[in-house]
């Protein structure tokens, strides 16, 4: 049983001139447990609804079992939907709700009888099916709507977040009945959350979504472990991701100093991420480390401590179940192993923009216009600026030269390291406050600061050529 | 509080005992009474021979309040999916005819579709017709269909909003094509809308008499055009058009009673 049962083939899908989905595929095996695992808005969802047959791709196909199934409507698909506020009919009551399918599919009245009372003894709902459903319960219902979904005996289950409606200890008890569901059935699950821990808790395989693009798909294991960037290593998990200097194979500088690693294949003196999981790093005598720090507040989580050491300028966040007081100075251990490279998210270091000289001093890039003393440079000429991400500064939209979207927020230790994109490119810029991710945010930039070039003519003619 | 809210009842209910309770009161003892003031049977025992018109008027109201549903059902629907602005934009449509006098509005009817009006006059082009329209059992049922159908479609459009996409899309899911959902989903959650409707279409078709008189001639009487003339015609008795009156009260009273008892048995049968 090694072949995939759904296959999505570089699934594209735009609403209003948004791209829901970029080039998405994806591979499901037969009985497999897959979670679509990303922030909101990120295409999980629709994801989901592409395979249930509610929403058609605007290119890219669908396979069942093989077969291209992008024009079969979603009455006729053999998979069926966990809904994420569950959906059920507020007109019938338990049972009824349950042999809803069953019921179109007029299957005998005894069968149906016989296969709904065993749905609802495997979702532990025994001796509910007249209640009405406003009378149960949000986990009860969670479970009506999973034993409606399964007594169909779909080939393949979707559920759109079915547990984002609960409580804590009701979430947690689900997610075990779910997989102990999964267990019994066999049938291929394909569920969506935003929530990583469930992720990785239920999940063979997990994919990690982003603006509607996958950025890595594999075993929970391996994702943590070996995250593909930066993005998915800050959204599995809590992780210390700097900015690095790859110097060459299997030599990386950070915080300082100069570490041995495991990673080859970035080139010599190139930028990168470096991640290091909290509990991978060891707290020693200062003396036997390459790093020292000192702690700057400890947490308690029960398992653990959480303890934010400041070291080399930046903040590491180390967990341990040996507790160090604040004010403490430590050694920082970890092997090559633990340190992951990782390609920056953003190409480079600095901002490349092209601008115009628009009037005497004047020059104008990106609507932006500003005036620097002594240029010299007759109008229209074209010029490079380069903008350091500690130039541009995040300000109120009223206040803004520019307002931007924020695609990406990742947190550098000291500082977050932002990803904003303008209608023409992205940019990348540095601040100490936290913003909301895809949202719109307003920038300026201290133009005192950009450094101007004239493009020399020849390049500009071969531009143009 | 309590005190508070119950003194702003006080308004009403004095109003409701004026121009209700009173009025109700006296209609009653009208219908029960002759002319001279003696209790009697007579006013009641007399309607029989009027039987016929009583039939029409509930066999046509039926017919209108059916089409009405035919009708509003699919728009209501229609509309409930559109946006903010699409369904205030249909409602803002549907009403607007509202905001003209009900007679002018049926007046309007009359030239269209009389005899030498511009329906047979348009039809007469094309080498058609003439049709008589006017002074039809169908020129009745039309009146009545054109006033009263705004009443069918808001109650349907404002029940039908409530219905969440996703129990539309989970019936879909679960296999259900287009009728499926119609008749399993869609039509048993709107019961409560489509009861409104009914009420909201049949009570005033099955008393109106201006849509009759304007509309069906004098072939097409209705128990409003009986009811009328006891009061304002040359038959001019109080006493028979109050007894008629409360029979009228009473069919409805009933009519409306199958309807929700029949909702209730539609739930309970639908619970299994």
């Amino acid at each position: 049983m090694e072949h995939a049962s759904i296959e999505l083939k570089n699934i594209f899908v735009d609403f209003d001139n948004d791209r829901i989905l970029d080039n998405v595929s994806l591979s499901v095996k037969d009985g497999d447990f897959v979670t679509l695992l990303g922030p909101s808005g990120c295409g999980k969802t629709t994801t989901l609804r592409i395979i249930a047959g509610f929403v058609q791709p605007d290119k890219g196909d669908v396979y069942f079992d093989g077969k291209r199934i992008n024009d079969l409507p979603a009455y006729k698909r053999p998979v069926n939907t966990v809904f994420q506020r569950y959906a059920l009919f507020p007109h019938l009551n338990v049972f009824d709700n349950v042999a809803f399918g069953l019921k179109i599919q007029k299957v005998p009245k005894a069968e149906i009888k016989e296969r709904v009372l065993r749905m609802l003894e495997i979702v532990d709902l025994k001796g509910y099916e007249r209640r009405r459903i406003q009378k149960l319960s949000g986990g009860q219902q969670q479970r009506v709507a999973i034993a409606r979904a399964l007594v169909n005996n779909p080939k393949v289950l979707l559920l759109d977040e079915p547990l984002g409606a609960l409580d804590l200890k009701l979430r947690k008890d689900m997610q075990i009945e779910l997989m102990d569901i999964h267990k019994k059935t066999g049938v291929t699950f394909i569920y969506v959350t935003h929530d990583q821990e469930e992720a990785l808790t239920m999940s063979d395989m997990v994919v990690v979504m982003k603006d509607g693009v996958i950025q890595q798909q594999g075993r929970p294991e391996d994702i943590y472990n070996e995250p593909k960037n930066a993005f998915v290593a800050d959204f599995i998990g809590e992780s210390n991701i700097f900015d690095a200097t790859m110097l060459e194979d299997y030599k990386v500088s950070f915080c300082g100093q100069t570490f041995e690693c495991l990673d080859a294949g970035f080139g010599t003196n190139k930028p990168v991420d470096v991640v290091i999981r909290p509990e991978d790093i060891d707290l020693v005598e200062p003396e036997k480390a390459v790093l020292t720090g000192v702690v700057d507040s400890v947490v308690f989580k029960g398992v653990h401590y959480e303890m934010n050491i400041q070291c080399g300028g930046l903040f590491w966040l180390v967990h341990s179940t040996k507790c160090q007081p604040v004010g403490t100075k430590v050694g920082l251990d970890f092997g090559p192993d633990d340190i992951h490279i990782m390609k920056r998210l953003f190409d480079g270091d600095r901002n490349f923009v092209k601008g115009e000289v628009t009037g005497e001093d004047t020059i104008t890039f990106m609507d932006v216009e500003f005036t620097r003393e002594g240029l010299g440079l007759p109008e229209g000429t074209p010029v490079r600026l380069t903008i350091s991400p500690k130039d541009i500064e995040v300000v109120s939209t009223d206040h803004a030269d520019l307002t931007v979207y924020l695609e990406s927020l990742i947190y550098k230790g000291d500082y977050n390291e932002l990803i904003v994109y303008t209608h023409e490119q992205s940019l990348l810029l540095h601040s100490y406050l936290d913003q909301q991710v895809a949202t719109d945010i307003g920038i300026k930039f201290h133009t005192e600061n950009i450094l101007v070039e004239a493009i020399p003519q020849e390049e500009v003619s071969g531009d143009e050529g | 509080m309590k005190a508070k809210s119950k003194f702003a009842a006080v308004p009403y209910l004095v109003w409701m005992l004026i121009f209700i309770l009173v009025p109700l009161g006296m209609v009653i003892f009208f219908g029960f009474t002759t002319t001279g003031g003696e209790f009697t049977f007579d006013n009641f025992t007399g309607i029989v021979k009027y039987a016929h018109v009583f039939w029409k008027s509930i066999y046509l109201s039926v017919i209108a309040t059916l089409i009405c549903l035919v009708l509003g059902f699919p728009l209501g629907f229609l509309m409930s999916r559109m946006s903010e602005v699409g369904q205030r934009t249909m409602l803002m449509l549907i009403m607007l005819p509202m905001w003209m006098s009900f007679l002018l509005r049926t007046y309007g009817w009359m030239t269209l579709l009389e005899n030498e009006g511009l329906i047979n006059k348009f039809l007469e082009l094309f080498g058609i017709g003439p049709f008589t329209m006017i002074n039809t059992q169908g020129a009745v049922v039309l009146g009545m269909v054109y006033n009263y159908l705004p009443f069918a479609i808001m109650p349907l459009h404002s029940i039908m909003v409530k219905i969440d996409k996703s129990v539309i899309e989970a019936a879909q899911d679960l296999g259900a094509n287009g009728f499926h959902v119609l008749i399993k989903v869609l039509i048993p959650l709107s019961i409560p809308g489509i009861i409104t409707a009914i009420t909201m279409v049949f009570v005033p078709s099955v008393s109106t008499f201006i849509i009759s008189r304007m509309l069906g001639g004098g072939q097409n009487m209705l128990i409003g055009d009986l009811i009328e003339q006891q009061f304002l015609g040359s038959v001019y008795n109080p006493n028979v058009g109050s007894s008629m009156s409360l029979i009228l009260m009473v069919i409805i009273l009933i009519i409306m009673g199958i309807i929700n008892h029949f909702d209730d048995e539609e739930m309970e049968g639908m619970l299994v």
